[in-house]
């Protein structure tokens, strides 16, 4: 049997494929805000706390690491869901990426930490900073800076797993895109658009990550 | 005046300072000597509340330094400290380096806190180096601006953690000299120190630390010509 590429219905849909691009873009972006801010508590809780908020942190960490990304969603979309708390498609698909860039990042800032000189900080606080004042100006634009190849890693990888959205009936990128392709049966030709957005999305990200380094980091 | 008073010091089990005693005036410059591992550098620390005391006090303008009550982040901007590794902040520029402690530790304006620091800037001969990253500057200027940033907070006290310790002899001298220059005007001083000269040449009093003890103390003249303790003795014997 011969399959005839039908390209027509594809390029009538693109403005909705882009605008979902964009709203997978948007998903992506603020989870990596959560995700940085979360992972920078977690990985100084794992360096410096004790007791049950380290014991917090570390399951945390190791569930996020550990576990499928999809079961991360699932948890916040059915899992939460059966204790009476229903999250929308959009919430679930933020809150899991955030709890699973956290879990990442919180691994990349605590080899980040552990390579600044500890003098960093004693020299920091003999200028009679508080400890929060030498975090905030000294030490953590410097650990930022160690991890920020991997944090555009992640910062990719968050684009590319906001596609298990379409599992928990988001309608980002994969969803919209298995939205049109199962109203039209021309599924190879949608997802073969979509995988190009996927791609000049994730091209753009990592161009614009080298131009901000060059801005960021001068010395 | 700062007063130390029988303060004893542990890490885990090993205890590195045993009951030290010592007085420092103001406007004197103490040279503490001693081989590594005898505790000077633990001393310093525990002068600004790095380290903790497990006995006695210390107290500075008779404000006890490990007081429950005592802010300590007030207390640390009257007494700048230097460090062996000059600890300059990488990310900043020379500069904001000076500058930013006046700026968000004593609320200076921006142009405030900025012409603090290149006033210290240039007061340590880096007048010329505003605006460039540490990693420009050779060890002995990157060690004087961490003496201009300490000086920035306005300190009565400086406390010198074998300031010359990690730089290239050549280099030494830059670092010493600014130091003499504080001295010259008055600044009190705590240095530990391996350079005898100016351990000799500059401080008031030269103390010599043992395993954790001040085995003497005095002027120099007395420590370098005529010490009475055998342990400074062969210390000397064996530095010159």
């Amino acid at each position: 049997m011969e399959y005839t590429f039908h390209w027509r219905p594809v390029f009538r849909a693109l403005p909705d494929l882009l605008d979902a691009g964009l709203l997978t873009l948007q998903v992506a972006a603020l989870s990596m805000v959560f995700g940085v801010v979360f992972g920078l508590g977690l990985a100084i809780i794992r360096l410096n706390a004790r007791g049950p908020l380290l014991w917090a942190a570390s399951t945390w960490i190791e569930l996020a690491r550990n576990t499928p990304a999809l079961f991360q969603l699932f948890f916040f979309g059915f899992g939460l869901g059966a204790f009476g708390w229903h999250l929308s498609p959009y919430a679930i698909v933020l809150v899991g990426l955030s709890f699973n860039n956290a879990g990442y990042l919180a691994e990349n800032f605590r080899g980040g930490f552990k390579a600044l000189p500890p003098t960093q900080l004693r020299a920091a606080r003999s200028l009679g900073m508080t400890a929060t004042q030498a975090y905030i100006r000294i030490i953590i634009p410097q650990v930022l800076r160690i991890v920020y190849h991997p944090m555009t890693n992640q910062m990719v990888w968050a684009v590319l797993m906001s596609s298990l959205g379409m599992l928990v009936g988001f309608r980002e990128l994969s969803g919209e895109t298995q939205f049109f392709a199962s109203k039209t049966f021309r599924i190879f030709e949608y997802f073969a658009v979509t995988a190009v957005i996927y791609y000049v999305i994730v091209k753009l990200i990592l161009a614009m990550s080298r131009l901000l380094a060059m801005r960021l980091f001068r010395y | 005046m700062i007063e130390i008073r029988d303060i004893h010091k542990y890490f885990g089990s090993l205890q590195v300072l045993k009951g030290i005693d010592l007085n420092v005036e103001k406007g004197e410059v103490l040279s503490v000597i001693g081989a590594s591992g005898s505790g000077k550098s633990t001393l310093l620390y525990c002068i600004n509340g790095l380290e903790k005391i497990q006995q006695g006090s210390i107290r500075v303008d008779d404000v006890d330094v490990h007081a429950k009550g005592t802010d300590i982040n007030q207390l640390r901007q009257n007494l700048g400290m230097v460090f062996q590794q000059w600890n300059s902040f990488p990310h900043l520029t020379t500069i904001e380096n000076v500058a930013l402690s006046p700026r968000i530790v004593k609320k200076k304006s921006r142009a405030e806190a900025r012409d603090i620091a290149a006033a210290q800037l240039k007061h340590v001969g880096l007048g010329d180096k505003l605006d460039v990253y540490p990693s420009a500057l050779s060890g002995g200027q990157q060690q004087r601006l961490a003496i201009a940033r300490a000086l920035a907070m306005e300190p009565e006290y400086m406390l010198f953690d074998e300031a010359t310790s990690a730089l290239d002899p050549e280099l030494v001298g830059e670092v010493l000299d600014t130091m003499r220059l504080l001295a010259e005007e008055g600044m009190t001083m705590i240095c530990v120190t391996h350079e005898m000269g100016f351990a000799r040449d500059v401080s008031d009093r030269v103390a010599f630390f043992h395993e954790g003890i001040m085995e003497e103390i005095g002027p120099p003249k007395q420590i370098f010509g005529d010490a009475i303790s055998a342990h400074t003795q062969k210390f000397l014997a064996n530095v010159r």
